[in-house]
């Protein structure tokens, strides 16, 4: 049996014996006693104290992971303190309004906050039967989002950018317009940022000052200079703080997270420290089950009237959605709405490339009663239309457009007026369903009535445009 | 006596235990204060390497390791119909009550089956005192839900003399019902028996798949069907429509029973059939689909180890049912998950990979799984069939089918939906893309086809898979020189494809009507869309008209006949031969012309 290493105050035991630092870990000598995730204080000689978690445990050693990263830190005049717990912020509703650090320490000048509870960053696991299926309308006022991949509360719907493109402007539009009809309650936002760049953030402060949400919004940063083992926690701390208000105060929280593409950059940094076999293009194997633990913290629950929405944002290397980060993402989440660059280079705003772009919990969440009863099909037909204007697009700059018949000619007519009219809108313009339903028939109409074969004959007679 | 052993290593779901001489391979073992349930999966001299199956947060070196003597195994018995469980088969609904949270609590015993239900149990009466029996022989049935008379039988490799049976009555699980004496040893019977998951369940013979496991899914059952005792994979990458169709399958299968499995996928699409499946009615009996129904759970934030448990867990079950003589569909989504997790256990126990980090073995794990579908004569008395088709979801990264998972399943399954990105971006759906997709009991069905719908079913597939196949050549030489060199009867390829795709493949799962068609409207839908193809093919072919002619002739009813699949009702499917009629009198009338 091996020694039982003694806990000091507070159930802390201490060790001094750093035996080896790789990247972001620190090799611990310790007496057994130590928890496997525990969390730890590591006082450096200059007096300096940073914090890490377990990464690894044997009888002999464990394996800490340092947040704030281990430059600076030496084998001889370390204190390494093993704190008996996980890691664990204090939640409370005062917290809106506020700024905070990627661990949740405020940052902001103000008071520190008085936790009505204390809960452990990384959450549990929601029981599937706990769950209610999302189906209530968010109207965010974005045509390309409301008409043709509807959010819903309590969906988790990331979008895929790119270097340069006005994702933050779409994520703020959708933040400031998004209101579920019939209640006028605003969204709490938990806002994370993840190793993004200062003038993102100012962006966020500023849109928020702004608009006067700031009193609704808690702001987690973590920006790009910050050290980077930091933003595997900084999700983490946001989504605690979510879930305390969805589910304890009976908010409706909407999740920015941004930039994820971050985050699994330094889930692959600490990949690496440990030797692990890497997956594909260096990624861990377990980057689905590590995104999903995020991705998974939204939802809504029998008997809360609480939700999370989750909106995490993620640039996609090189603009390849095959690549593992979009991949395993898209693979999690309820859909995704996704950027596109030739859209954007045409000055369509939101470059929203409908067609790559999905929502999986829309069919419950339109239709009568809730968005129009022509909702479904106007939605379907204009994916069938679009979608068949695009071949016939890239057929035409092989054969010329005069060889298309005249029927094929009105569908470039309708996708020239679909991008222009229904997708393009400004970043203040806030469209009602009813408005976005309406502008979509208009585009409909260009085309013979008989193309229009996923639309019911009543609809069509409602709402068809006889030329 | 069991082991007792104190751990020496926690990393991650990976816990090395030492002292632990006399261990099993895969005995289930209770590590750490709290009993967190896990499995060995390797040992070496007196060291054991434990996957756990909760988190293995706060554990500690020195924590106690208990081992239980027993194999991972399932509880088979009433009241698995209906019940959702995680992947070590803790009914979660139970799970809910008992930790009073939303949340998944670790270290929750539960028993998988209720123990103080009463089953009204009725004897088979042949039996009396003395009766030879062995292992599969039905002695009795209870009624688990108002579509599942539940047969008990004697447990696999059991035989011997029934001593006792209990008269007609209401019994829990635990009471013994009877005793079957063997070499002099009395085993007592239970409603429930447990089986260990990783061994398949014996049966007496293996038969051919040759009756179409009928789904509703006109792509499926006409162009690429699935058979009773089949196995089919569906890959595709994300948002291509695998969970979509598997639940249609679940929903509108000619199966008995249905055990889908929500392997490493999302929470909310368990929640969904658990909303929805007690509503909807089985298309076949009229009852809710959710009494033929069994859901197991270890959605992609529960534990990892867990999730390669719950493929074994499902499989048992589905064999368990099987035995009973019933047609079981079993449904996995997604098998990549639990590759993955195989992949990571592996990898924690440094072994060495082979393709993509993947060990050696994932081929023949996944060749087992598979293994386990079949249409059987079960054990025991008296002779019945039973059948496990089994569909898997595959999630290749980047959608790349040659990625280890999606190539080996290839070989070991005998039907393949490929499931297609630009189909899906175009909204296509199901997405299933025609030219790689095939099903190796096609010609095997068909003889029920011929007699349960048309003796030209065979013909008028292949007929329409001709055109398919026919229209994306003529796409190419389109591309290549555009539709103006055409011949007529290409354009009329394009036509009919066209027809095809939206009046026939396409099927919006979310439509009341679309959602489902039984075998005869399928064939109503292709023939209608073939006679149609066949008379204007005569009419360019004899008369000279022209595609541009025809096409502005009919364009009417044409959209009327694509509308068909969601405007007709199922009860009123003379509509579509009202609508092809109209077709060829504007044919007919076109031709006068001339
Ligand atoms: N037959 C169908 N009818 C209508 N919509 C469909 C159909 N099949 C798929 N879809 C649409 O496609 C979306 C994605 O389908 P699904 O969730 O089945 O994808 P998936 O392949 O399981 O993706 P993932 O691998 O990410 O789980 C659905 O939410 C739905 O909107
Ligand atoms: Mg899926």
């Amino acid at each position: 049996m091996s020694r039982k290493g003694k806990r000091g105050i507070a159930g802390i035991l201490e060790s001094r014996e750093v035996e080896r630092i790789r990247g972001p870990l620190l090799f611990v000598k310790i007496a057994s006693g130590v928890a496997f995730d525990e969390l730890v204080e590591i006082e450096l000689s200059s007096g300096e104290k940073r914090r890490g978690r377990v990464l690894d445990i044997s009888s002999g050693v464990a394996v800490v992971q340092v947040f704030e990263g281990t430059t600076g830190i030496s084998t001889t005049g370390t204190t390494v303190r093993f704190l008996g717990k996980t890691l664990e912020i204090g939640v409370s509703e005062d917290m809106l309004g506020r700024i905070f650090n990627g661990l949740g320490d405020p940052i902001d000048g103000g008071p520190s906050v008085i936790a009505e509870e204390k809960r452990d960053v990384n959450g549990e696991p929601l029981n599937p039967a706990s769950r209610a299926y999302p189906k209530d309308f968010i109207q965010t006022g974005v045509s390309a989002i409301d008409g043709m991949n509807t959010l819903v509360r309590g969906q988790k719907l990331p979008i895929f950018s790119g270097g340069g493109l006005p994702h933050n402007v779409l994520a703020a539009q959708i933040a400031r317009q998004s209101v579920v009809r019939g209640e006028n309650e605003q969204f709490a936002v938990v806002f994370a940022a993840i190793g993004i760049k200062y003038d993102d953030f100012l962006f966020f402060r500023k849109f928020f000052e702004e608009t006067g949400a700031r009193s609704k919004v808690a702001m987690f940063v973590n920006l790009a200079n910050e050290p980077a083992m930091i933003r595997l926690m900084t999700p983490r701390v946001a989504l605690t703080l979510a879930e305390y208000l969805a589910y304890e105060r009976d908010m409706h929280v909407l999740a920015i997270i941004t930039d994820m593409t971050n985050y699994a950059e330094a889930l692959r940094e600490v990949s690496s420290a440990r030797e692990e076999i890497p997956g594909r293009q260096g990624y861990p194997g377990y980057m689905y089950s590590d995104l999903a633990s995020i991705y998974e913290r939204a939802g809504r629950v029998i008997g809360k009237k609480g939700s999370i929405t989750q909106m995490p944002i993620l640039s996609m290397p090189n603009d390849d959605i095959t690549h593992p980060i979009p991949d395993l993402t898209g693979y999690i989440t309820e859909g995704q709405i996704v950027l596109d660059r030739g859209l954007y280079n045409r000055g369509i705003y939101p470059p929203v490339n409908v067609l790559m772009s999905l929502s999986r919990l829309m069919k419950e969440g339109i239709g009568p009663g809730k968005t129009r009863e022509d909702h479904n099909d106007v939605y379907n037909q204009l994916y069938a239309a679009y979608s068949r204007a695009q071949e016939l697009r890239s057929l035409a700059t092989i054969i010329g457009e005069e060889s298309l018949s005249p029927t094929d000619k009105k569908y470039l007519r309708f996708s020239e007026a679909f991008e222009r009219t229904f997708i393009n809108q400004l970043p203040t313009e806030n469209r009602s369903i009813e408005e976005t339903l309406d502008i979509a028939w208009n585009v409909l109409s260009i085309l013979p009535e008989n193309e229009l074969t996923n639309i019911r004959p009543e609809h069509l007679q409602k709402y068809y445009k006889k030329s | 006596m069991s082991v007792l052993g104190r751990i020496r290593r926690i990393s991650g779901s990976l816990v090395v235990a030492e002292d632990m001489a006399g261990i099993k391979m895969y005995e289930v073992v209770e590590v750490g204060e709290e009993g967190l349930i896990g499995e060995v999966s390797r040992i070496e001299g007196d060291v054991a390497y434990i996957q756990v199956y909760e988190s293995t947060s706060g554990l500690r070196p020195g924590e106690i390791v208990k081992g239980t003597g027993n194999p991972l195994s399932v509880e088979l018995g009433p009241g698995l119909i209906s019940q959702i469980y995680d992947g070590i088969q803790r009914p979660l609904e139970d799970v809910k009550k008992l930790s009073n949270s939303i949340f998944v609590k670790r270290g929750i015993r539960l028993p998988a089956l209720p123990r103080e239900k009463k089953w009204h149990f009725k004897p088979i009466e042949q039996f009396k005192h003395g009766s030879k029996v062995s292992g599969g022989t039905i002695i009795g049935t209870v009624k688990e839900s108002e579509l599942i008379e539940h047969r008990i039988m004697v447990p696999p490799n059991i035989h011997g003399v029934l001593k006792e049976l209990s008269p007609e009555g209401d019994y829990n699980i635990e009471e013994e019902i009877g005793s079957v004496e063997q070499d002099g040893k009395k085993i007592p019977l239970k409603l429930y028996h447990t089986w260990p998951v990783r061994i398949p369940r014996p049966y007496q013979d293996k038969l051919e798949p040759n009756e179409p496991l009928v789904t509703g899914l006109r792509i499926i059952d006409t162009l690429f069907p699935i058979a009773k005792g089949g196995t089919a994979a569906i890959p595709g990458g994300f948002g291509t429509g695998k969970t979509v169709t598997l639940h249609g399958l679940a929903q509108w299968s000619e199966a008995k029973v249905v055990i889908y499995i929500g392997c490493g996928e999302r929470g909310n699409e368990m929640t969904e059939v658990l909303e929805r499946f007690p509503e909807y009615k089985d298309p076949w009996t009229g009852r809710p689909l959710m009494e033929r129904t069994i859901l197991i759970a270890n959605t992609s934030n529960m534990p990892v180890a867990a999730r390669e448990a719950s493929i074994y867990v499902g499989v048992t079950m589905a064999e368990y049912y099987r035995d009973q003589g019933y047609d079981v569909l079993l449904v996995a989504d997604s098998t990549s998950r639990w590759a993955e997790a195989l992949r990571e256990i592996a990898g924690r126990l440094e072994e060495m990979p082979a393709e993509e980090g993947y060990p050696s073995y994932l081929a023949s794990r996944i060749a087992e799984f598979y293994e386990r579908a079949g249409r059987v004569i079960a054990a025991g008395d008296p002779r019945r069939i039973g059948s496990v088709t089994i569909g898997g979801a595959v999630s290749p990264p980047g959608g790349d089918f040659t990625e280890p998972v999606t190539s080996h399943t290839r070989r070991f399954v005998r039907v393949f939906w490929a499931l297609d990105t630009a189909l899906a971006y175009s909204r296509h759906y199901p997405a299933i893309n025609w030219l790689i997709s095939y099903s190796a009991y096609a010609d095997t069905v068909s003889e029920w086809w011929k007699k349960n719908v048309d003796s030209s079913w065979s013909e008028d597939r292949k007929r329409a898979l001709e055109i398919l196949y026919r229209e994306n050549e003529v796409r190419e030489i389109v591309r290549l020189v555009g539709t103006e060199g055409l011949s007529e009867s290409d354009k009329l390829i394009l036509f009919t494809a066209r027809l095809l795709k939206d009046g026939f493949l396409k099927q919006n799962a979310f439509d009341p009507i679309d959602a489902f068609s039984e075998p005869r409207r399928q064939y109503k839908m292709l023939r209608s869309i073939l006679t149609v193809h066949e008379a204007i093919s005569a009419l360019i072919l004899q008369k000279g008209v022209t595609m541009s002619e025809v096409e502005g002739a009919i364009s009417d009813p044409v959209a009327k006949l694509v509308r068909g699949r969601y405007t007709i009702p199922h009860d009123r499917t003379e509509e579509f031969d009202k609508i092809v009629n109209e077709i060829l009198k504007k044919l007919e009338e076109l031709q006068k012309a001339r």
